[in-house]
């Protein structure tokens, strides 16, 4: 079945602020939606879109496919259900900053723990934007909120190293503005088997505009992030003269062909490590210091959770003497009344 | 003394020791000898929370009643007959508990001066500061005996020391002229890898067998025959496991694979348990983080199309309170089973009570109504899940099944049923629908309930979720829209009340007094009416098992007696409920909230005080 991203638009009204962030990354899941099918030999049926509560959380009424638009916090509780429940299916989890890592955290984590094969895109936009403007767990530290008004004194958290810290299998990091990174993370995020967690730096137009500016503007992007490719050299910078080494145990951002430096120095990208210790320093870097990594940063092969439920229901139906209820209704000590 | 061989028709005794003496396995042991001997049984576990609490100390008894009959059996018992306590604890603890004729068989190895002041008995004598002296009191040194028993068994003197509660089991055995092969053979299942402790074990308990008939301070042997029960295969089964298997076999009569969504909670926790075991019957199951992702889970797993359950007891429910109005405004089917303690709060969570009731009923925002049906024995326990399951699927909507801790962890024999006997089970399940694109809140005439379209169906891509929508799906915050919708799915949890039996009496359909009941006080109800009713007064029981909606009959049956009496183990939460919908009558009230059932004589008291 060949796929338009027009297939998976909703003839719901888009009701985002003009300006939001958000409509770039539903134009890019919509564009994505055909590659996908294509590639994986998808039907637009087996989607089911999942979202708690925010913003974000309106993305699945906005797309022509099953959808289920949740409470606060308990979207990963319920893809969780959904995939196991059906496990043909391929179902995407939209949320926030806070509905995932505050309200939702227990449930983001214990997700990724398990590696259930669910497609999580957060939207990270520093900020409760669907309340109006009070702090998130991502704000940066001493932002001034509506909830913060002498500036906040909690420390945000790296969405990414959350996903470490709970051995996730996939995390990849794109930005609002960036639609065809955001594509193609899609699609990656799509062929991994297991939870895959897509961070997306999203602006709030109205309670937090140009939050990610810094890395985001146009003009300074391309030398202020880095777009990561499994096995290729880190390189960056609109003149692709930068490049990322490892110095001791720490990264650090270098000029090829200054200090004699030349291309093989750099660090070459494996995603595919299992280890996490390049992964965290990536997800780590910030600017001013080092280039925002974006791209997939880790996509490590694992069993996942649904297959792993799916075969033992195959091994058990195989080998139990129980096949049916009356079967079991018989089985263990029983008696006669005659 | 005369050894006499009494024949009697029922009998109690109460196991009672340390949490770690395994009192509930040689009272679970005791009481499964006698269903398979063929006697009816009631069992009531009562233990605490801690899993081994201070030795000796009162906080740490745990105690297992049982009730042997030859003719039909309903309660645990209100007191026993014969009591066996392991330590001065146990005595102090359980003591009233015990008829004015009991036999209380003691372990006197632990009656030492530390041992009865770590009970916190004030004197060295708990017999005269108890005043039992007039029960028979078998002091057995039954420590010492154990040890003298399996001293050449090849175990340690720990392993040693925890085979005297199968000691105690064998004199329990004599004094009741049990068989002992059944738990031979339980015993030889259960150690089948460890020959040695088999053997201990069966040594011990022939070994108190054969002492408790040589010492001759036992005065009488009990012979309680066979119950004339209905013909049939029966087994023995305790609320819980029947609970996972009325849901199993409405998987089964449905077509539709169970997915449990579910957190550890006492006293819930064995559904959980019993349906991880059943991966053979296609059942899925999820421990999950926290209860709040259990429902959660559970919702999304009935979206996608499986038959959704989530287990809990009374602070799970709380915690997924939301969530129940979630699934409730998607219109998704999903059990939710409460195995209500003693609340509020962690309150006493190995203990009995009814007091979820109100949060059953009316604990969400918004106007939430969910249907609420009970269970009212172990057994029904499976009957109980098994139409909640039924409704939820076929009317579209979540179902609360209220069981209680009495339930969960008594048993009772039951007769096996057979699954032809059980009515199907058709879910509202479409493939096409003849508008595009589908309406998800579109409603059939006879039930009100919308069509189910799983995810994976060309053409019926639709999206449903917590907020306000119109019937063809689209979120609206229409004050019109939000009223009608409201009021449809409030019609549509009403509309139950045509499809569920009517309330039926115990007794005569006018009288006196009308005893009004729900969930696991039946037995004691049931019995305290049949003896009001042999006694000549004209009392009947309403037994209620579908609380919300109630049997349309329901108010037709309180205009035929003079009095009600709402009997609970609350502080009134079904009365007033029943003031609510049914105001013209006056209902009396019987309640109790200590965490404890009803005994009998409470309802006769209180029904005796308004005849």
């Amino acid at each position: 079945m060949i796929y338009t991203p027009q297939d998976f638009k909703s003839n719901q009204e888009v009701k985002w602020c003009p300006g939001c962030g958000d409509h770039a990354i539903l134009a890019s899941v919509q564009r994505a939606m055909p590659e996908i099918c294509e590639k994986l030999n998808y039907t637009k049926e087996r989607f089911v879109f999942v979202s708690g509560i925010g913003c974000s959380s309106r993305f699945p009424y906005y797309m022509n496919t099953y959808g289920f638009h949740g409470i606060h916090g308990r979207a990963s509780a319920i893809a969780t259900g959904v995939k196991v429940a059906n496990p043909n299916l391929t179902v995407w989890q939209v949320t926030g900053d806070g509905d995932a890592l505050a309200i939702g955290g227990n449930h983001f984590i214990h997700a990724i723990r398990r590696n259930i094969d669910i497609n999580i895109i957060l939207f990270n936009n520093q900020i409760y934007g669907l309340t109006k403007g009070q702090y998130s767990p991502t704000s940066k530290l001493g932002m001034q909120t509506k909830t913060s008004p002498y500036g906040t004194v909690e420390h945000p958290f790296n969405p990414g190293a959350l996903v470490l810290g709970a051995r996730g299998t996939f995390f990849a990091r794109s930005i609002d503005v960036e639609l065809k990174l955001t594509q193609d993370v899609m699609v990656k995020s799509a062929q991994h088997d297991g939870t895959a967690v897509v961070e997306m730096l999203v602006n709030c137009v109205i309670y937090n505009d140009r939050t990610h500016s810094d890395v985001s503007d146009k003009d300074v992007r391309a030398d202020r992030t880095i777009i990561l490719e499994h096995g290729k050299p880190m390189i960056y910078g609109k003149n692709r003269d930068k490049g990322l080494i490892l110095d001791g145990n720490k990264i650090k951002s270098v000029v090829i062909g200054e200090n004699g430096i030349s291309e093989s120095d750099l660090l070459v990208h494996d995603a595919q490590e299992e280890n996490p210790g390049i992964h965290s320093m990536l997800i780590d870097m910030a600017y001013p210091q080092l280039p925002v990594a974006l791209g997939v940063i880790r996509a490590v092969k694992d069993k996942t959770y649904d297959d792993n439920v799916r075969d033992q229901v195959i091994d058990a139906r195989e080998h139990s003497q129980i096949h049916c209820m009356d079967e079991l209704l018989r089985s263990g000590a029983t008696w006669e009344v005659k | 003394m005369q050894h006499k061989v009494i024949d009697t028709k029922e009998v109690v005794i109460r196991f009672t020791g340390d949490s770690g003496d395994g009192m509930q396995l040689t009272g679970t042991l005791f009481a499964d000898a006698s269903a398979l001997y063929g006697n009816d049984i009631s069992t009531f576990p009562d233990f605490p929370a801690e899993i081994r609490a201070p030795q000796g100390t009162v906080s740490g008894v745990s105690g297992f009643q049982v009730n042997i009959g030859s003719s039909e059996i309903r309660t645990p018992g209100d007191f026993c007959d014969v009591l066996v306590a392991m330590n001065p604890a146990a005595l102090r603890a359980n003591a009233k508990w015990a008829k004015p004729t009991a036999t209380i068989i003691l372990d006197a190895d632990t009656f030492d001066e530390k041992g009865i002041k770590k009970a916190g008995f004030k004197t060295d004598d708990p017999i005269a500061e108890l005043k039992i002296e007039d029960r028979h009191i078998i002091f057995c040194p039954i420590t010492s005996l154990t040890k003298e028993s399996l001293k050449d068994s090849g175990l340690d003197a720990k392993a040693i020391l925890r085979c005297k509660n199968i000691f105690t089991l064998g004199i329990c055995y004599y004094m009741f002229n049990r068989p002992l092969e059944t738990t031979e053979e339980y015993i030889n299942n259960k150690f089948y890898k460890k020959p040695v402790v088999a053997e201990a074990n069966i040594k011990v308990l022939k070994d108190g067998y054969n002492y408790a008939g040589n010492i001759h301070a036992i005065p009488n042997t009990y012979r309680i025959n066979p119950a004339k029960l209905e013909k049939g295969l029966y087994r023995n089964i305790n609320g819980n496991q029947a609970t996972a298997w009325g849901l199993l076999a409405a998987s089964e009569k449905s077509g539709i694979p169970l997915f449990c969504g579910s957190y550890p909670i006492t006293p819930a926790t064995s559904i959980l348990e019993e349906l991880a075991l059943r991966k053979d019957l296609n059942c899925k199951t999820l421990q999950c983080e926290d209860e709040i992702s259990g429902i959660c889970t559970s919702i999304g797993a009935a979206y996608a199309g499986n038959l959704a359950v989530t287990t809990t007891s009374g602070p799970g429910l709380s915690l997924k309170s939301e969530a129940l109005g979630l699934a409730m405004i998607t219109e998704l089917p999903l059990v939710i089973v409460d195995v209500q303690r003693g609340g509020p709060s962690t309150g006493i969570p190995t203990k009995t009570e009814q007091t979820d009731l109100n949060q059953a009923l009316y604990g969400r925002n918004g106007e939430c109504p969910i249907a609420v049906i009970a269970a009212h024995s172990p057994s029904h326990c499976f009957d109980a899940a098994f139409y909640s399951a039924k409704y939820a699927v076929e009317h579209m909507m979540p179902v609360m099944l209220l069981t209680e801790g009495f339930l969960a962890n008594g048993s009772e024999p039951w007769r096996i049923p057979s699954m032809r006997d059980y009515p199907e089970i058709k879910a509202p399940v479409i493939t096409e629908s003849e508008e595009t694109p589908f309406w998800p809140f579109k409603r059939d005439a006879d039930r009100l309930a919308r069509r189910w379209a799983l995810p994976g169906t060309p053409g019926l891509e639709h999206r449903v979720g917590g907020l306000e929508k119109n019937n063809d799906g689209s979120v609206s915050s229409d004050p019109h829209v939000h009223e009608r919708m409201v009021a449809e799915r409030a019609a549509k949890v009403a509309k139950l009340a045509d499809f569920i039996p009517d309330q039926k009496i115990i007794g005569d359909e006018n009288g006196d007094v009308l005893i009004v009941g729900w969930g696991g006080t039946y037995g004691h109800l049931y019995t305290a009416v049949k003896q009001l009713q042999e006694e000549g007064k004209k009392v009947s029981l309403a037994h209620f098992d579908y609380i919300f909606p109630l049997p349309k009959n329901t108010e037709e049956i309180f205009t035929n007696f003079k009095k009600i009496i709402v009997c609970e183990l609350n502080s009134g939460q079904f009365a007033n409920y029943l003031r609510t919908l049914h105001q013209k009558f006056h209902y009396h009230q019987c309640n109790k909230v200590q965490g404890q059932p009803f005994i009998v004589k409470d309802i006769l008291d209180a029904v005796n005080s308004i005849l």
